[in-house]
């Protein structure tokens, strides 16, 4: 059986060229069938905004990315609910929010953990 | 124990020091290295051209004889390489820039060189950050 990877997104969208490089790794898990999850914690959950403006800032939205998660069969996406309340965003559609505990308890679930 | 070791930072980060120090210790303590893979910043780790003071540890330089030493699988990412201009002779060819600053025993591969890793190995062991 294919060991699990869960990929922990810390970064802003506009921080630099992180928060689209974990997402290629989780695409890249995606495109081999892997199992992997997808976790935005801490600024990575403002790539979870809705009406980002990219171009404001001269930067390729990760948005239309993010929505190729589920075209990849990556189905385990996960944002932090502390996160998300800490910078008054309100939970996403494209995002399951979780309690702290709650991430103690996925992180243990899967095999091995990467945060970007 | 199988490990793969995915690197995040520059030569010059302590962190890249951090790997190579566990990279060395898990190979004195007899275990295997699956791959090590250079991602991010972590590309600059493996660039030849990184010139360090005389008096201070050429981290770059060591990871390069530790990879050649024991004949590791040092895998850079190659979208991360470009991105960052660490460039073989290959890509520098093919993009038409001057500078070469990546050569063996590193290669320029993709990310499934990554998962393939993971796969691999018993434990990934992830470094980045200051």
């Amino acid at each position: 059986m294919s060991r699990s990877l869960l990929v922990i997104s810390r970064q802003a969208p506009w921080s630099g060229p992180s928060a689209r490089e974990a997402l290629d790794v989780v695409l890249a898990g995606g495109a081999f069938d892997l199992p992997i999850g997808l976790l935005f914690l801490d600024d990575g959950v403002f790539q979870l905004a809705p009406a980002q403006n990219a171009k404001a800032v001269q930067q390729k939205d990760v948005t239309a990315n993010l929505q190729a998660l589920s075209l990849f069969g990556i189905d385990e996406v996960f944002a932090c609910s502390h996160s998300l309340a800490e910078r008054g965003l309100s939970a996403p559609d494209s995002a399951q929010p979780l309690s702290s505990e709650q991430i103690s308890q996925m992180i243990d679930r899967y095999d091995q953990v990467m945060t970007l | 124990m199988k490990f793969a070791i995915a690197l995040f930072s520059a030569a010059h980060a302590p962190s890249s020091r951090r790997a190579l120090l566990f990279a060395q210790a898990a190979l004195a303590g007899g275990h295997e290295i699956v791959r090590l893979f250079f991602y991010q910043d972590g590309v600059y780790s493996a660039a030849n051209s990184v010139v360090t003071p005389q008096d201070e540890q050429d981290i770059a330089q060591q990871w390069r004889a530790l990879v050649s030493e024991h004949q590791l699988d040092g895998v850079v990412c190659i979208a991360a390489a470009l991105r960052r201009g660490v460039l073989n002779a290959e890509e520098a060819a093919r993009y038409q820039r001057n500078a070469v600053n990546l050569d063996a025993p590193w290669a320029l591969s993709g990310l499934g060189q990554l998962h393939d890793a993971i796969q691999d190995a018993d434990r990934l062991i992830c470094f980045g950050g200051p």
